[in-house]
């Protein structure tokens, strides 16, 4: 359970055509093998959650009391559980859970997160250390504690599950954006713009957010998977989504119960969930590389 | 140095108020009436406005908060709900367990970290070095609950030998559950500090790799310093620097990721104690928890900082 | 004056070097046949741009390539012996001792965690295996001799509390601390002040009598040649190009990149109106290397026969030029062999 990696850009920003950029980019990440692969599995586990659920061999939901925990067997690939519901088909529909999670609180996180920091490095000033100081109180909450905290408040549902990540994922993002538009705006062609008369909004829509764009794309994978780390932390303790939903968290803390007699319960979502992140991770780091000006290759 | 520690000191004091705030306010985003629920829902009406006469929660926002700050700079935290005792009693010992399951975590993820980062770095791209990374990607994106729950279904319930193979033992080599004996110390430490160890691994080796490139590395080998030397003297130095930092943050990570291990090994420590009181809805036991947990993530990157500041002032003069 | 050479006894004679540069799918040649010899007690500066493969040459002879760089080729004999034929042990127990370093950062060619007592006492530890004590009072000692003032306060505060010309200083300190026979300066001024410059420079000059080394100075900058070296050789896109003496060079340069060089410097003799001729065009890719003389591109005098590499030819006065003009299957305009000469 890490805390976010912080990883402000600190280069400034170099002018280029976007269509170029984007070549340039498109160049670096292909050779990046492993963000590739990262990239494929994260487009199969989408289309899995999307068709997934239709071709699966078993209801996820069906309970059947004489096939209770039930090692894997050619029948059940990755056995049963203590319901007798089967464990592959079930992590087939978790999938979904997982990835909704990820990608929507890591979403609102960032569209929050980026709005503070514009406001913050652009603005600057009294706003500035306003925001910043408690994007600092945020980050003093250690790992998943604010999370449990907001959840503990709001009880336990995937929807505040979703907006506990969010918040605790927002001064990472404040923080990226903030040091990169303050890169920009000290650049002197933002003054000539200026001089010219160009509005606020425009240099913002304009000049700065494209150039925060990489960092946060990168910091936005990276984050999803603590954001899923972190959700199926909650859901296993009991937080998050509730029993029936085949949530790989909730999966894992069925299969608490039974490590002596059926240590599969619990062994396979757990591998699901290493799996997606190990994905999210791989592209993230390919895309820090591929993004990164210095990067050798 | 010194002005830096004191301006530093003082820029913890927002934070802090900060901490305060949010804890505070945690109570008052409960949907409905706090008091209600934490009497219960079908409590008289009578013990509900008991509850909220004593939390004082029929004075005006302001006024609670001031309270509720002198009381916690008094080291007051209020009384658990359920067992009438006060919350700095309730946490007591619980606290002194999960400090020494994050330090031994710390400790371990430190070392193992630095070693597999030093090792890959050396050798870049070598057999050691891809596989040690692999290893430090699996170990950074895996549920440490997950890995606890493993780690005892393997070793503490006791492997599946067959009898007949001698000297390997398939009674459990550790325990599964609580703290204090060696045996059940092993496997959480391990649980809580691979996620650090593959995380500082990681950072150690893009450090060194940095720091390999630097000029005066190629002037300590003109000058003939043996290549153990230029590493382990002239590089690592440097390159632990950053690596401070990470330790840093890790920590937060750590005291996170410690509810969720003491929950697997129903360990009794702080984080067993805040899962218990958010579902026994005891608020004031959830609040206690979490401003302690927040205040020593706080100091510990007080420390942090300042030792960087130290170890980098030779660099970052100008 | 030139027949001088031949009499002296050199102490490094650098023979077909070749250093290349491996990436994903190309070989660079950086340094591609390099042939040269350093006579004893003298300096010899090898002049060039950037990517000319000057400074590779330098690192070469001190084996401190590193990846994906390797030296696949030629001979460096140090004192009779080729250094390209000892252990990895043994070259480590020449560098800093027999052959030393100085490089053009000084700001970040020190290790800013360690104190300048401790950098230079290192050399003594290595190389001489001298205790603690010892090495810090040789080390001062050391500090006078480059003439850093109060050397017994200077010796234990960090790089990031001296000027970048002490800190040079320092590194001169560091390379000179066990009494080298062959100092390598890699563009030791370069990233220094103009008046601190000359005083490195001086320094240099001055304690390489003292010390009786000989010296090779890299650096793109002529008007450092002219001051310090006896013999230059310049380097153009990995090759020799030309090697003389320093007089003959400034006086009868032969090769068309020299002739240009020489050119482009500020005359202070004739009046030039409008601008400082230039050397039109840019220096190749060194992925796209020209088959022939690498510097027929840019060459107001190429022909076809350019197309093919020229060997590197001495002349009788132990001249050495790389250029089709100086050989007998020159076809071009013979006036060029002159106007060259009378350019100068």
């Amino acid at each position: 359970m890490g805390q976010p990696a912080i990883n402000e850009q600190k280069s400034i920003p170099i002018k280029k055509k976007k269509s170029q950029r984007f070549k340039d980019f498109y160049k670096k990440f292909k050779k990046n093998k492993a963000a590739v692969i990262g990239a494929i599995l994260i487009f199969l586990f989408i289309l899995i959650s999307i068709i997934g659920p239709f071709f699966v061999p078993y209801d996820p939901g069906a309970v059947s009391p004489t096939n209770k925990l039930e090692p894997p067997s050619s029948d059940h690939w990755f056995g049963t559980d203590h319901h007798g519901r089967d464990i592959f088909s079930r992590i087939i529909k978790g999938m979904s859970y997982t990835l909704f999670v990820g990608f929507s609180s890591v979403f609102l996180g960032l569209i929050v997160g980026t709005l503070l920091g514009i406001i913050s490095g652009y603005y600057g000033g009294r706003t500035d250390s306003f925001i910043m100081r408690c994007m600092d109180v945020l980050l003093a909450f250690p790992g998943i504690l604010l999370a449990l905290a907001i959840v503990s408040v709001l009880g336990g549902s995937l929807r505040n599950v979703i907006i506990a990540i969010a918040v605790f994922s927002v001064p990472v993002f404040a923080r990226i954006v903030r040091g990169s538009t303050l890169a920009v705006r000290k650049l002197e062609y933002i003054d000539a713009i200026k001089a010219l008369g160009a509005s606020d909004s425009r240099i913002i829509f304009k000049h700065i957010l494209p150039n925060t764009i990489s960092p946060l794309i990168v910091q936005a994978t990276l984050t999803i998977a603590t954001a899923i780390l972190t959700a199926s932390g909650l859901s296993f303790l009991g937080l998050g989504a509730k029993p029936p939903t085949p949530e790989w968290g909730a999966m894992l803390s069925d299969g608490r119960n039974y490590l002596y007699q059926a240590p599969h319960v619990a062994f396979y979502p757990g591998m699901a969930i290493v799996i997606v992140v190990i994905a999210f991770n791989i592209l993230g780091d390919g895309l820090r590389d591929a993004f990164d000006p210095k990067s050798k290759k | 140095m010194f002005v830096f520690i004191i301006r530093r000191i003082l820029q913890t004091i927002p934070v802090f108020l900060g901490v305060t705030i949010i804890v505070f306010s945690l109570m008052h985003l409960i949907p409905g009436d706090p008091a209600q629920i934490m009497a219960g829902e079908s409590a008289p009406a009578e013990q509900v406005e008991n509850i909220r006469e004593r939390l004082g929660l029929n004075d005006p926002y302001p006024v609670q908060y001031w309270n509720y700050l002198s009381n916690v700079l008094q080291g007051d935290l209020g009384n658990s709900i359920r067992s009438g005792r006060d919350v700095t009693t309730e946490i007591g010992h619980r606290f002194w367990i999960t400090v020494e399951l994050a330090f031994y975590s710390i400790v371990l993820s430190v070392f193992l970290g630095l070693i597999a980062g030093i090792v890959s770095a050396v050798k870049q791209y070598s057999f050691r070095d891809v596989t040690l990374m692999l290893i430090a990607l699996f170990g950074l994106s895996m549920p440490n609950f997950w890995l606890g729950l493993m780690l005892i279904q393997w070793f503490a319930i006791g492997l599946d030998v067959p009898s007949w193979i001698p000297f390997i033992d398939n009674t459990a080599w550790f325990k599964p559950s609580g703290w204090g004996s060696f045996q059940q110390i092993v496997l959480p430490v391990i649980t809580l500090g691979t996620g650090g160890a593959a995380i500082i691994a990681r950072m150690t080796r893009s450090s060194m790799l940095e720091v390999i490139d630097q000029d005066y590395i190629r002037t300590a080998r003109a000058k003939g310093a043996k290549e153990r030397v230029v590493i382990y003297r002239h590089a690592l130095k440097n390159a632990l620097i950053p690596v401070v930092t990470v330790v840093g943050l890790q920590f937060g990570g750590l005291l996170g990721g410690a509810v969720l291990t003491e929950t697997v090994f129903a360990i009794n420590g702080m984080g067993k104690l805040v899962i218990d009181a958010i579902q026994a809805r005891d608020f004031p036991l959830v609040q206690g928890t979490v401003l302690v947990a927040s205040l020593l993530f706080v100091l510990v990157n007080l420390i942090v900082d300042i030792t960087y500041r130290y170890l980098n002032k030779r660099i970052d003069f100008n | 004056m030139a027949n001088e050479s031949q009499n002296f006894d050199n102490i490094l004679e650098i023979k077909e070097l070749q250093t290349s540069f491996f990436t994903e799918d190309v070989e660079i040649k950086a340094v591609d046949g390099v042939t040269f010899d350093l006579p004893k007690g003298k300096t010899v500066g090898i002049v060039g741009e950037s990517g000319s493969g000057k400074s590779i040459t330098s690192l070469s002879i001190l084996r401190l390539i590193d990846r994906p760089g390797k030296i696949v080729g030629g001979e460096i004999i140090f004192k009779g012996e080729n250094l390209l034929d000892k252990s990895n042990e043994e070259m480590r127990k020449i560098r800093g001792n027999q052959i030393s370093m100085i490089f053009q950062e000084p700001m970040t060619s020190l290790n800013p965690t360690y104190t300048i007592g401790q950098q230079i006492g290192e050399a003594y530890k290595i190389h001489e295996g001298l205790n603690k004590a010892e090495a810090r009072k040789k080390s001062i000692d050391m500090l006078k001799l480059v003439g850093i003032p109060s050397p017994e306060k200077r010796i234990d505060q960090y790089p990031h509390e001296l000027s970048g010309g002490m800190r040079q200083r320092v590194m001169i300190a560091i390379a000179l601390a066990c009494n080298p026979d062959l100092l390598i300066a890699d563009e030791p001024t370069t990233a220094l002040d103009v008046t601190i410059q000359a005083q490195i420079l001086e320094l240099i000059k001055e304690l390489q009598e003292k010390l009786d080394m000989s010296v090779l100075l890299i650096t793109h900058d002529l008007g450092v040649v002219a001051e310090t070296c006896d013999y230059v050789a310049v380097m153009y896109c990995g090759k020799i190009v030309e090697y003389t003496d320093v007089k003959t060079l400034f006086s009868n340069p032969q090769h068309p990149y020299t002739v240009g060089l020489i050119n482009s410097l500020p005359s202070h003799e004739e009046d030039i109106e409008g601008d400082l001729p230039i050397i039109k065009g840019m220096v190749p890719n060194p992925t796209n290397l020209p088959s022939g003389c690498r510097f027929a591109p840019r060459c107001p005098y190429a022909t076809e026969l350019c197309n093919t590499l020229p060997e590197l030819v001495t002349d009788d006065n132990n001249h050495q030029t790389r250029c089709w003009i100086y050989t007998d299957e020159w076809n071009g305009s013979t006036e060029v062999k002159t106007y060259a000469e009378r350019n100068s």
